[in-house]
């Protein structure tokens, strides 16, 4: 198996192969090389464009998990310009699980705030795998309310699998922290704006997850416990992650249909690690369109608005 | 759960589980904790805490809101809430069905129950969630249930208080459970910025989504004695630390010594603590005491008058 694909993508990545493989003989044969690369070329995006069309809710999933997902340290310097990073929330840390800061875009300042799980290793390790802790959410709710102060938009970039379950989140009061950020973002006099960008994983992703416009990227996720948490509960095993994926509706097409989520971004063909310019050239499209909607509503109506929204969910 | 619990239709496993909860119709019944043999009446007297050792039983919302409100000018509110499966989930059975049995077994139609009534003459909202319908989790009725109280408690002016059980977000309402956390504490908000006041009270068990939400946004928190809260499962964090968790870990006393909970209330004060604490927030004078004591001595302030019985049923 090629790590670089899912399993449902291995048969791309023969063709793949195949391709390097022509294109090394290619270098020192002659013959009409370069007509049999294209055709497999062709041929390898009808694949990839066959099987895309066709993802069950676990395969999206797993495209959301994938090692070579663009995470939000990818795309805040793609979609941003000038970003300053903030650190800590004054009380007890700096937690990696979570950057912030300000910067600009499209020239405007604004606040960003994202979850950031980590490339490397080591990297992985600093930033707990994207799981916050109380002061993740310390942070976040502190760089929001500066930007509220300032008059700053602030985004948001969803990307966890959930704040840390561990001791010490606890002591700290992970539940009051994320409550807080629900109760302070639900009338924040600036607009927010929420993207998931990969693994939306339950209280710990709404803890930045409260705004006035709400989108996810074609084959992100979004879920209230992670498909193998439900199905532990339900079936005693995670084998059934699939069918819990299914059950639970966890991407954007079922979102949306639910009123939960406003947009989805379409991804680049075999998803955002193929094309991390692209997607976040997208990303970029889409929060200035947001904003500038948002941005010619008087305040007042914009929190109205997203007060209303908040009280219509599940009607 | 043995073989035959298994081969039982849930309704059935369920009324059982409920029966015990609610002790049978017998006159003895045993502590779950200390295993004292305790005469029915006199635990009810108290509140259904252990007179020996001081277990705080699980109680049922009904319960609950009748030992807290003052006994008369009661009225239960917003009871045209319902469940809705809007995923028209299914796992091994449907939802639907799940929630067939859970509303023939406890009687109610989810997990919350609101009223409006009095405490010690002081108007006011009261919730109190069913742990025994879905574990007390949160879904749709639960946070519109909440919410519509919540509302009402601020056009009037008048203190919410939540009684919470619960194991956290409703599975089967998928995202649409999770963005109940949002609204409550969005109408929590807004009841902050109002100043009207909201005491939250934990009872055990209280986990995930409600404990991220609702739970942890009162003016005032407070939990009964011992009772458990967190954000994540006791398991799950063993299975993520690969360590045994410290003895009294989640517990009332950790949260108070954590900094979450103002205070630890015994179930025999719950009245006469959140009404002391109510009257300032709310500046009612003093007097406002008195109209719980025209009640033919149904208080039990020092917990020395027991035979002035509460519950004559």
């Amino acid at each position: 198996m090629n790590p670089n694909y899912l399993d449902f993508e291995q048969p791309i990545a023969e063709l793949e192969v195949k391709i390097e493989e022509l294109q090394h003989v290619g270098s020192d044969a002659d013959i009409n090389i370069s007509e049999e690369i294209e055709k497999l070329r062709e041929k390898s995006t009808k694949l990839t464009e066959k099987i895309y069309g066709n993802l069950s809710a676990w395969d999206i999933v797993k495209v959301a998990r994938h090692p070579q997902r663009p995470y939000s340290l990818d795309y805040i310097p793609r979609v941003f310009t000038e970003f300053d990073e903030l650190h800590g929330d004054r009380r007890f840390g700096d937690d990696r699980a979570i950057v912030g800061g300000v910067a600009r875009l499209d020239g405007q300042p604004v606040m960003v705030i994202g979850q950031e799980k980590g490339r490397a290793v080591k990297d992985k390790v600093l930033r707990n795998f994207g799981m916050p802790k109380p002061e993740g959410y310390r942070k976040a709710l502190r760089l929001m309310e500066m930007a509220e102060r300032f008059k700053m938009p602030v985004i948001t970039l969803i990307d966890t699998p959930g704040a840390y379950p561990g001791i010490d989140s606890e002591e700290r009061g992970i539940s009051e922290a994320i409550a807080q950020n629900l109760a302070v973002m639900s009338r924040l006099a600036t607009p927010i704006l929420c993207v998931v960008i990969g693994e939306g994983s339950s209280g710990g992703a709404l803890g930045i997850g409260v705004g006035d416009h709400l989108a996810m990227l074609q084959y992100a996720t979004y879920f209230v416990i992670s498909p193998e948490g439900c199905a532990n509960i339900i079936w005693k095993s995670t084998e059934h992650a699939p069918d819990a994926a299914q059950a639970m509706g966890v991407t954007s097409s079922v979102l949306q249909d639910l009123g939960i989520v406003d947009a989805t971004i379409a991804e680049p063909l075999g998803g955002a690690h193929r094309n991390v310019g692209l997607m976040a050239s997208r990303i970029q499209d889409h929060l200035i369109g947001q904003l500038d909607r948002l941005q010619q509503m008087p305040v007042e109506a914009m929190l109205e608005q997203r007060y209303a929204r908040l009280m219509s969910y599940g009607n | 759960m043995s073989w035959i619990d298994k081969i039982l239709p849930t309704g059935v496993r369920k009324e059982e589980g409920n029966r015990r909860s609610n002790v049978p119709e017998g006159l003895w019944t045993k502590c779950v904790k200390c295993e004292a043999v305790l005469y029915r009446p006199d635990l009810e007297r108290n509140d259904d805490v252990c007179p020996k050792c001081d277990h705080h039983m699980r109680i049922g919302a009904r319960r609950r809101l009748d030992i807290f409100l003052d006994q008369h000018d009661r009225q239960e509110i917003h009871t045209d809430v319902e469940p809705v499966d809007r995923l028209k989930f299914k796992d091994k059975k449907r939802y639907r069905d799940r929630l067939t049995a859970a509303q023939k077994a406890t009687g109610e139609k989810d997990a919350l129950i609101a009223m409006r009534g009095t405490l010690q003459g002081m108007p006011l909202v009261v919730v109190a969630f069913e742990f025994a319908f879905h574990g007390g989790s949160m879904g749709y009725a639960v946070g519109e249930k909440f919410t519509r109280a919540a509302q009402l408690a601020l056009e009037e002016g008048i203190p919410l208080v939540c009684f919470s059980a619960s194991g956290g977000a409703r599975m089967q309402e998928a995202l649409i459970s999770l963005m109940q956390m949002a609204k409550t504490s969005a109408v929590i908000e807004r009841m902050k910025q109002a100043g009207v006041p909201y005491v939250s009270v934990m009872t055990d068990p209280i986990y995930g989504g409600v404990s991220a939400s609702l739970a942890l946004l009162g003016d005032i928190n407070v939990a009964e004695p011992d009772a458990r809260a967190g954000f994540a499962g006791p398991n799950i964090i063993e299975q993520t630390i690969r360590q045994k968790l410290p003895k009294g870990f989640q517990r009332s006393e950790f949260l108070l010594d954590h900094g979450a909970i103002d205070m630890i209330v015994h179930r025999n004060d719950m009245r006469d603590t959140l009404g002391r604490l109510l009257a300032k927030l709310t500046a009612t004078e003093l007097a406002q005491s008195p109209p719980a004591a025209e009640e033919e001595g149904v208080e039990t302030r020092d917990g020395e008058e027991v035979e002035s019985v509460q519950d004559d049923d």
